[in-house]
Order: structure tokens, then sequence, then C-alpha cells
């Protein structure tokens, strides 16, 4: 491969070719495993069947953010269902010798919160998870995907995995994104603009002076939604940004090994003219706050367009699935989605529960109160972020807000834990999966930034935060 | 894992594009630890209502679902989270391949290894047999990699080799990537650590 101009996509899959023989994938090595609750009993089973152990538990790590609750910590777990996948993993973490942040751990988190914040995910890496979010890590500079309980299986015995080489996809943001808008509206741009299934095959690198502005969270924002997009993983190429952020963390590498992991680090960008398969330019200049009005990430306007409307569109499946979505969530084509009452907003997820997403939400709910017909929830991803959140006073603004304060998980996000909106209500929620009964059977999600959550909390009604800017 | 061998069978379709996990299977049913019994829980909210009865205009409540082993489904069959229980559910339900004309990769990756059959089709072929009638039976065929309509026309569909290869000797993946263990040794000795998750 050498002498051709690669991308960083193909760099990192260069440094991780194990073996390639013709008829078969190439096997490829596996940097980070991390492990949750719910996609891994049956992979450790597995291993138990085959009398297999596990590799490199030095490589791999585990957490409980799914299934478990985001009520108080001290309370035994009431859903023994949930309860019995929980200690299932940390009962298979100690057999395999893998080490497991439970329940009581102070590293205990969603599992692509605690990754980075740990120092864990390093640019170059290959990271693979048993959840679709793994792309996140490629905020990193990291080629990070998801995969299903078998390759789970493959990883917890081989540390390698077979994959074919994906196409590449750039995505060059230019610009400067306007007061009110986020990460997370070029993320849900990028998903309107090539639909959900858009990205299917490719791997995301995201580019340009939109995306090297964004500070770290807020580039894990745009990878965590590349799956979105139907790409398995998305891509930054790390710079100063990337290694201020990672120096000095837990599991990051420390003196001698720190100085030579960065000149390794900075061969990593894509070689100027490296060719891709495919691309796409997004205006950040002009890009509005965005939001979904439907049942999938990609059907998404911007704040102050109009809902589609199915009359207008030919292909009989797509006019379909159209009226199908605008049934579910009780809208009607042709109309504003801004001003639509809401009953929840959920403030977290992998996606937006980092500590400068709860600033931001606590900058614009400082000294304000909530629509009183607003269930208003702030979830930390992670013990960690909890604790700087506590430091910093973020609590006690969002509980005189009138927002109620929780544990780090998943949450709503989800929906496995009790979290979840009730039939027919309405929730602008900083997630990233609008799909029917996501976040709880018959609810239904508006997805947004952080920013659009709080100015929509504050009114009762889906809101352009930039009206809250002056 | 069996061999997976020819076979024929009658369609059930579900005419909807971008059919995502969350639906084929919902994520308060991922709380157990084991494979089995997900068949009840395949398509659980468009199936059931809320008090559990059965719907009885959703096709897999019908008697047209009974016994047929592939599923015709919209465009971008799977998209979503990265759950293995949707294979698990669907091949536990009785199905055996979906055909669409496109599907999500984790997903199609996850159906491979659990004996669905993910078969890809051109656009025009999957309108007609939208289009065919309720009794229409298609022969599937992976070692040509053909289906056979009951015209006669035959259509190909893309499999990845070794997937294909996997599927018709009924071996699983692990089982190759074990016989690898030199060459994973030798390339663990040539490279610097990244990290370790046992260090405190
Ligand atoms: S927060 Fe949501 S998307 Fe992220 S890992 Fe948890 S369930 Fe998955």
């Amino acid at each position: 491969m050498s002498g051709h101009l690669r991308t960083l996509s193909q760099k990192v899959w260069d440094w991780h070719l194990v073996h390639e023989e013709a008829g078969a994938p190439a096997l490829i090595y596996i940097d980070l495993h991390l492990v949750h609750e719910v996609t891994s009993p049956q992979a450790f089973q597995g291993l138990r069947d085959r009398s297999l152990k596990v590799r490199r538990p030095d490589l791999t790590v585990a957490t409980v953010d799914h299934s478990i609750p985001t009520s108080d910590r001290s309370l035994p777990i009431m859903d023994p269902i949930a309860a019995a996948q929980v200690n299932k993993l940390e009962q298979n973490c100690k057999d395999f010798g893998i080490p497991c942040y439970g329940v009581h751990s102070s590293h205990q988190g969603i599992v692509h919160v605690i990754g980075p914040e740990l120092g864990l995910t390093q640019p170059g890496m290959t990271v693979v998870c048993g959840d679709s979010h793994t792309a996140t890590h490629g905020a990193f500079g990291a080629l990070a995907f998801g995969i299903g309980t078998s390759e789970v299986e493959n990883v917890l015995a081989s540390q390698c995995l077979l994959q074919r080489p994906s196409k590449t996809f750039k995505v060059q943001v230019n610009g400067t994104l306007r007061a009110g808008v986020s990460a997370k509206d070029i993320i849900l741009k990028l998903i309107s603009n090539i639909g959900i299934g858009g990205g299917t095959g490719t791997i995301l690198e995201y580019t340009g002076p939109a995306i090297s502005i964004l500070n770290m969270e807020e580039r894990m924002t745009v990878c965590n939604m590349s799956i979105e997009g139907g790409a398995r993983a998305g891509m930054i190429a790390p710079d100063d940004t990337t290694f201020q952020y990672l120096a000095g963390r837990q599991f990051a590498p420390k003196g001698a090994d720190w100085d030579a992991a960065v000149a390794r680090w900075r061969q990593l960008p894509s070689d100027p003219g490296a060719a891709f398969d495919r691309e796409i330019v997004i205006d950040g200049d002009t890009l509005d706050p965005m939001i979904t009005w439907g049942t999938n990430p990609g059907m998404g306007v911007s704040i102050n367009g109009a809902i589609p409307d199915p009359s207008t569109v030919s292909d009989p499946m797509e006019r379909e699935s159209l009226t199908k979505a605008l049934a579910y969530m009780g809208l009607e084509g042709g109309k504003p989605i801004l001003g639509h009452p809401i009953d929840v907003v959920f403030i977290g997820s992998c996606t937006n529960s980092r500590i400068s997403d709860l600033r931001i939400a606590a900058s614009l709910l400082k000294g304000r109160k909530v629509s009183p017909n607003v269930r208003v929830m702030v979830v930390p991803g992670s013990m960690e972020v909890k604790r700087q959140a506590i430091a910093e006073g973020l609590p006690d603004i969002f509980r005189a807000a009138g927002a109620d304060w929780r544990e780090p998980g998943c949450s709503m996000c989800i929906a496995m834990n009790g979290d979840q909106l009730r039939p027919g209500e309405y929730s602008v929620s900083t997630s990233n999966r609008n799909f029917e009964g996501r976040q709880g059977k018959g609810g239904r999600t508006f997805l947004a930034s952080p920013q659009t959550a709080v100015a929509s909390a504050l009114s009762g009604v889906v809101t352009d935060v930039r009206t809250l800017l002056g | 894992m069996k061999p997976f061998l020819p076979f024929e069978s009658r369609l059930v379709p579900i005419p909807a594009n971008d059919i995502d996990t969350d639906q084929i299977i919902p994520a308060r049913f991922l709380k157990t630890t084991s494979k089995e019994g997900l068949d009840k829980q395949l398509f659980c909210d468009w199936r059931y209502e809320d008090n559990g009865d059965p719907k009885p205009d959703f096709i897999l409540n019908t008697p047209r679902a009974k016994g047929v082993e592939i599923l015709l489904a919209g465009d971008n069959f799977g998209c979503g989270s990265s759950r293995e229980h949707a294979p698990w559910a669907l091949t536990q339900f009785g199905f055996r391949a979906v055909i669409s004309t496109s599907f999500a990769d984790i997903f199609k990756g996850n159906a491979l290894k659990n004996s669905l059959l993910p078969i890809i089709v051109p656009a025009d072929v999957h309108a007609k047999l939208f289009a065919a009638p309720d009794d229409t039976t298609i022969q599937v065929d992976l070692a040509t990699q053909t289906i056979t309509l009951p015209d006669g026309q035959k259509v190909e569909f893309p499999v990845d080799e070794f997937s294909k290869a996997c599927l018709l000797d009924g071996v699983d993946e692990l089982g190759w990537i074990l016989k690898k263990q030199a060459a994973i040794a030798v390339f663990e000795a040539s490279r610097l650590g990244t990290v370790n998750t046992l260090a405190e």
C-alpha cells in the first residue's frame, strides 16, 4: 500500500492488518474492545461452550449502561431481569479477568462516554463494541465501529475480526456555525441530506473548517451519529485539539511514550490529494438548527422548515413510508414544526451527555423555569461527568429550573430501564434515534441539539434557541 | 450450524422501507441473557395490541405467514442498532431469508452469521415480488446464488464468498480465525502496546 496516497481510515486499516488470503476477508487486529451488559452475555456463553479464554483482557473493558436505572444507586435494581443481566456481566468479567466498571464504580458510564474520558480511546486505534454508536470514538481518528454479538465473541477469543475494507466518504463542512447552531445540527443535516442508508458500506471522514474548530466533545457528537447515515464508522483526523484533550488522561501514554505516540498520530491525517470514493459538502455558514419530525433520523428539517407533505412525493413506497411516519408521529404534512407542543425533554445519551452539553444546557436554564407542561430529564453520560457537573454547581441550576437531575446511563435514549415516554407523548431529545417506540412504546421523538431541547423545555413547544439569544 | 441447503417457500411481504432493528425486536426485550425465546417478540409492537392480543391484520398473524421462510421487505432493511437479537428473532420465527433491495451493514453481517440469508434483488424484481400473488413460491439456492421465480425467471444475488462458504459448510467464522493464532501472535509481538485496561 505504501507509495499510494491514503486516507485516514486506510492508514488505520493498514496498521492493523494481521493476515490476508484469497477467498476470505482481511483479519484485522482490535486495540480496544468495549463491552456492556446487553450484547455480551451470549458471547461469553459462546466462549464457555468452546472452552475458550479471553485472549486480551488487557485490551478489554466493560461497564453497565443500557439497562441500569438512573435513580438512586444505593437502592437495588428493581427490575429482576435487568438486575440479572447486570449481575451476569459482572460475573462474566470476573470469570474471564476483564476489568468491569459496575453500577457502583466511580468510572461507570455510557460506554462511549467513558472510553474517551479515561484516555482509552486514542488516535489510530481500532475500537469495537457491541453497539452501533461505537462510531463515536472515530472523533479521535480511531477506526471504531459497532459489531454484533457473534463478533463480540470473535474479538473476545482472538482480539481480531474478519473485515472487508469499506469505501471512503468525505464529508467536508465549510464555514463557521452561527450562534445557536451546534455539532448536532451538522450531523442531523448530513443525515437528512444523504438519508439513513446513504452511507451504507462507507467510512465517513469529516473534515473542513467547521469541523477543525470543534472541541473533542462536539466532534464525538458528530461521529456518534455516523451510523444513523448507514456508515459503520465516522472519523476525524487527530490534531492538537485531540492531543490536548488526551494529555494526562488516566490511560493515555505518559512521558517519552506520549511523545512517541504523538509523533505516530501526526502521520494519520489523510494524505493531501488522497482519493475518496464519495464526497459531499455542507455549508456551515447557512446551517440552521435542525430537528427531526419523523421516525428515522434522516427525517429532519431546519427548525424553521415545514414537515414534508406526502402528496408531493411520487415514489409510492416512499410516500407510504412518509404517511406511516406522520401517522405515528400524529403530524400533518406541510405544517411547520416550530411551535409544536411537547411533553418531555431528554438531555442525555452518548450523543449529548458530556460536560460541555450540560454546561450549555445549564447556561440556558440558569435563572429560568421550564414549562410546567414539560417533564425535563438531565442524565449525565458518566460518573466523571456527574462529578464535574456537581463541582460546577450545574445540578442546582437544573433543579432550580424544574428539571430532573439523574444518575449516569443510557436512560431514555433506549428506554430499557423504565425511563420512557408514555404512549402518544412528544419529546425533544438530544439522543440519536427516533424510531417508533425507541423512547417508549407509542412515544414520539424529535431529535435535536441540547440548545434546541432547552429552548423547547422553557416554552413547552418546539422552539428556535436563537429567540433566546437575543 | 447446519449447512445451508436449497429450499423453497412462499413470501411474507412487509412493504415498508428502512425497517430498523428497534421494530424487528424492541429494546425492552434485550434484557435477556440468552439467545432463545425471541420469536414471540419479533415485530412485537406491530404485531400485538397493548393488551397482548395479536393484531389480526398484521401479516405475521395471518394464516399466510404459517410455515413461510422468506420475508420480503422494503429498502434498507435492518438499519439502526447492532443487536444480533434481530436475526435471532427472525430465525426463531422460522425465516431463513430476507429479500430486499439493500440491507444495513451490521444487520447483514449478523444475519449471515446466523444462517439468515440476506438476498439483494434489483428494484424491478423487488417490485414484481411485491405485486405477485399470495401463494407465489420462490426457490432459493445459495450455491448458485440464485432465486427462481414461479415463471422460471432466475435472479442472481450477491453474497460475500467467505460468508457463503461458511453457510454452505455450516461452520462459523471463529473456527477459521482461531486457526490463525500464530499470525495473530506474530502481529502482537511486532507492535508497541497501546493501552492496558488492567493497569490501575
Ligand atoms: S446512549 Fe443510547 S445510543 Fe448511546 S449507547 Fe446508550 S442506548 Fe446506545
